[in-house]
């Protein structure tokens, strides 16, 4: 058994930036444990551009915003494992991991960041009636054939679901010479980015049917086309409306999923909306002394967000180490009101805040022009703030003061989001 | 002649739908736009709509061909892509690579060049 003061368990963004975090933070014994032979995660296969407006203020691809930190990390010494798959996590804190290179290996660690990331909906989550051929794949998946492998999934295309890779893998397989058909979104509006609706589709003249779904597969080796349908306000299959559309692939870009089985191993509590940890005001999860912080916590649609969420996992893992005292000072429920999804951290312990500021992230339920955030506690409001162009698909990042959580008799903190009259008066 | 177009404007989160007004070839009139900023994106979306153009290129590593993710080092015009893409089809790189480093010149006649996203040793 090998001890080890943190382990990081993944070595995508989220992995990367919190090693990099602990680090600065004085954490001198640190191992990053990655199953994939490289570091970076999904990046290395996100080559289209526009990560790191928040963070650098430019555009890079996702390849370049990953070697920007995999530089940092190895100019640190930061012992990296490749191709090693932590498959057990006790609550007391010790990994079992596989690889071919290094075998079984048992470690006993002080603290862990767990930083798995998500993975993608299928076919199953969503029940897609019909045939089983081959030929439907989700977006990332072809992502991935296309960018790294260097395959096309095929040449006549539909794609079911409007999120961002969905939006991003119609144009990357125009460009590669694929007829994309349509892309066909339930929801009456885009779960993706406008300037991927405008970029991805609009420039390539591939329309984005709006209320309208899938109902079933057609072919029996290969997928031969789809039937699709309209919807009705509560979503389901208007009859006399199925149109059938001859293709030879199904991309399915609908949700992605955190990835817990480790978290859940070790008794972390999960929060039933983000589908990962319940963290606090330093991206500890129920379990002390193991942290979560990226696309294990909740699905972001900016890797920005994902590194300062690690950033504040990493200076957290530090400022454990240094104490390990059980964080007993009072906790602060965080509460979720109307016209929001979720809030993240659900707890705080102001007093045990690792800087002077606290990011608060959190989703809207429905697209609104104008809302009204309000922040308020036992004791009143603590802060409103005005926000335009609220969508679900694009999270919300609000930033508290230490001081302004310190009042002394504070028990909860409700987040509520209220739509509003537009200033504009044209919509 | 007159014709309409309609731009979405991407400069925020907003997304106005902005109208602009051609009169032979030239912007006569813009509307719907809230800023300033959405009338400078909408008159280069009419006039001169220009993209960064991301893909990837062959690559021989260990005697295999993998796949370079490469990407135009300035935004190119929109009209050129498919263009450039039918250029990039046939470029090989041979490792080491850094990140930056131009792996074709002047692509589609645009006076761009395209650069490495990623290094590979």
């Amino acid at each position: 058994m090998e001890n080890r003061d943190l382990v990081i368990i993944g070595g995508g963004p989220a992995g990367l930036a919190a090693a990099i975090e602990a680090k600065k933070n004085g954490v001198e014994d640190i191992l990053l444990i990655e199953r994939d032979s490289h570091l970076g995660g999904v990046l290395q296969q996100c080559i289209h551009n526009g990560f790191g407006l928040h963070i650098f203020k430019e555009e890079l691809t996702g390849p370049e915003y990953a070697e920007r930190f995999i530089n940092e990390l190895k100019s640190m010494n930061i012992e990296v494992m490749l191709e090693t798959m932590v498959i057990e996590l006790t609550s007391q804190k010790k990994i079992t991991a596989v690889s071919k290179k290094y075998g079984l290996i048992e470690i006993q660690a002080r603290a862990v960041i767990l930083a798995m990331g998500c993975r993608e909906r299928t076919r199953g989550a969503i029940n897609i009636p019909g045939t089983r051929p081959a030929g439907i794949f989700t977006a990332g998946t072809a992502q991935r054939y296309v960018n790294i492998e260097g395959f096309m999934p095929g040449k006549e295309i539909v794609i079911l679901g409007s999120g961002d890779i969905g939006l991003i893998m119609a144009r990357r397989l125009t460009l590669e010479g694929a007829h994309v058909k349509c892309v066909v979104e339930i929801m009456p509006y885009s779960n993706g980015l406008t300037r991927n609706i405008v970029q991805c589709l609009n420039d390539f003249d591939i329309p984005l049917l709006l209320s309208h779904t899938v109902i079933n597969i057609h072919g029996k080796k290969r997928i031969e086309g789809v039937t699709i349908a309209k919807v009705d306000e509560s979503l389901r299959p208007i009859p006399g409306t199925e149109r059938y559309i001859s293709c030879d692939t199904l991309l399915l870009s609908v949700g992605l999923i955190p990835e817990n089985e480790l978290s859940k191993m070790a008794g972390i509590k999960i929060d039933s909306v983000t589908g990962g940890p319940i963290v606090n005001q330093r991206m500890e999860t129920t379990v002390e002394g193991i942290f979560a912080c990226g696309n294990v916590c909740h699905v972001h649609d900016l890797v920005d967000f994902v590194t300062q969420e690690a950033q504040l996992a990493g200076k957290g893992a530090a400022q454990y180490l240094k104490s390990e005292k059980p964080s007993s000072q009072r906790m602060v429920k965080v509460d979720v009101g109307e016209g929001l999804r979720y809030v993240l951290p659900q707890i705080i312990s102001p007093e045990l805040m690792v800087s002077d500021k606290q990011n608060f992230f959190m989703r809207s339920i429905a697209p609104m022009s104008k809302a009204r955030l309000m922040i308020t506690s036992n004791n009143g409001v603590i802060k409103t703030q005005t926000l335009r162009f609220v969508k679900p698909s694009e999270m919300i990042n609000i930033v508290l003061k230490k001081e302004e959580l310190l009042e002394p008799n504070i028990e909860f903190l409700r987040f509520t989001l209220r739509e509003e009259g537009d200033g504009y008066g044209d919509e | 002649m007159e014709m309409n177009k309609e731009v979405i404007c991407i400069v925020c989160p907003r997304g106005c739908h902005i109208d602009v007004k051609l009169v032979d070839g030239k912007v006569a009139n813009i509307s719907g736009n809230v800023c300033q900023r959405g009338k400078t994106y909408a008159e280069a979306e009419v006039t001169n709509p220009k993209r960064v153009l991301t893909t990837t290129v062959s690559i021989i590593d260990n005697g295999n061909q993998k796949r370079l993710p490469v990407r135009t080092k300035e935004p190119i015009p929109k009209n050129l892509l498919m263009k450039a893409m039918k250029e990039l089809k046939n470029v090989t790189v041979k490792p080491p690579v850094k990140m930056g480093d131009v792996v074709y010149k002047n692509i589609a006649g645009s006076g761009v060049d395209v650069i490495a996203s990623k290094s590979w040793e």
